[in-house]
């Protein structure tokens, strides 16, 4: 029974990760670590997730998209969402994976174990180059920064670290 | 504390706290939000839209725990509430200056800048008393904004500071700006009338410490940029705290609730 209930909670993980950020069309909620727990009983399951920015916008589309992807399964009956604080989102949830693609978007991944308030160091998303310089803090959307790559002469944005601050 | 095991005294005074902090964020959001495409530049579009965007997710976020606490559904206690229910303080009410977003907007940018940084500085203040508050559903949430708030301070602060040190008609409006916002500020400074009741539970800290250190901070600032210290911030027209307001919040509530006023039931 133990076995049977693990197989559903990976074949569930899977299908989160094909629910994709809908800001950042290469990047899955499950590389951008906002999964908190799954928790399948009898067909119907729960998946608590951690929101990025608390204003963000695609919030409600990504809950839709998870019951879309999560409820197609067979043998899952229905499923539910919630948005919880605890633990707080940061960006060193960010999966190795995650931070890939991330670069591949043109998002320059935020700084792992970053601590709030010491610089925070940017490498230009296409060329690797530190060259660059930072535009505007604050870019398209609520989680994103706008920089200039000097080196390669390339426009880039990067996610901006979020730390715990305890 | 949580949900469940909040004492219905305690309630009380959790709820009306919930509102100020809601309401603050909500109609100082509100008032961001109109200087879209005004603003001085198109960086400082992109940036103060974002941190509206992300006000408007904070105020979201206690309208949710007022929603647990039975208050009624989140998007109506913000889009259908009378004025009087309303908790924030007047100055954050005020509009951006002459004319609408619509019609020969004439908006002043040191107000916009002066109230903000104001705000921002007192807004951390009571979030880092907030993280440790007794009602963990709040202290989550306070965890949450201020990883956010950080950026809109740091934002905030390059303003003031700079124009305050930049040329003679900067230094000049933005004199002018401080002494708009210094007669009012006093109300974002208090909380209102349930005060000892809101300390007492440990919801957050007591008004007169979380006070002190806005003007702490505030003097320091002051006297780096060389301006002079303007003294006690007042309270002139009124306690927004005890549902006191002045038209301008009239009009703004009826203009951000216009559409789902339409139609309450509709899925917006």
């Amino acid at each position: 029974m133990s076995e049977l209930k693990n197989s559903m909670t990976d074949t569930v993980m899977d299908a989160l990760g094909k629910v994709k950020d809908p800001e950042i069309a290469s990047v899955s909620i499950l590389d951008l670590g906002m999964v908190h727990e799954v928790e399948v009983n009898e067909g119907k399951v729960k998946i608590s997730v951690l929101p990025t920015f608390s204003g963000c916008p695609a919030l409600h589309i990504i809950e839709r998209d998870i019951k879309k992807a999560v409820e197609q399964l067979e043998g899952i009956l229905s499923a539910e969402v919630n948005f919880v604080f605890t633990p707080a989102w940061t960006t060193d949830r960010i999966t190795p994976e995650g931070r890939t693609r991330l670069k591949e978007f043109g998002i320059s991944p935020p700084p792992a174990n970053h601590v709030m308030g010491e610089p925070w160091e940017i490498d230009c998303p296409y060329c690797g180059s530190t060259y660059v310089t930072m535009e505007n803090i604050f870019g398209p959307t609520a989680c994103r920064s706008i920089l200039y790559c000097k080196s390669c002469k390339n426009p880039f944005e990067a996610m901006k670290p979020v730390a715990d601050m305890g | 504390m949580t949900q469940e095991t909040v004492k219905p005294q305690e309630k009380e005074a959790l709820i009306e706290l919930l509102y100020q902090l809601a309401d603050d964020d909500f109609i100082l959001s509100f008032r961001g939000s109109e200087w879209l495409g005004l603003a001085p530049h198109i960086e400082e579009d992109v940036a103060f839209s974002s941190i509206s965007q992300d006000m408007m997710g904070h105020a979201n976020l206690y309208y949710n725990l007022l929603e647990g606490l039975g208050e009624g559904d989140a998007d109506k206690i913000a889009h259908l509430r009378s004025v009087e229910k309303f908790r924030n303080a007047i100055i954050l009410e005020e509009v951006n200056g002459p004319g609408t977003y619509l019609k020969e907007p004439d908006y002043d940018w040191a107000f916009a800048v002066v109230r903000n940084y104001f705000y921002a500085v007192h807004k951390q203040i009571r979030l880092d008393s907030l993280r440790h508050s007794a009602y963990e559903p709040l202290a989550e949430a306070a965890r949450k904004i201020m990883t956010e708030q950080y950026y809109h301070l740091m934002h905030w602060e390059i303003w003031f500071k700079q124009l305050m040190t930049s040329t003679d008609e900067a230094i000049k409006r933005m004199n002018t700006a401080i002494e708009k916002v210094w007669k009012d500020f006093g109300g974002v400074l208090t909380l209102g009338p349930s005060y000892a009741d809101i300390v007492k539970a440990n919801f957050i800290d007591d008004e007169a410490v979380m006070k002190k250190r806005w003007t702490n901070k505030m003097e320091a600032v002051f006297k780096e940029v060389g301006a002079n210290y303007p003294g006690e911030p007042r309270m002139e027209r009124g306690n927004g705290r005890n549902g006191v307001h002045t038209e301008d919040l009239k009009h703004a509530l009826s203009t951000l609730s216009e559409v789902y006023a339409t139609n309450p039931s509709t899925g917006w």
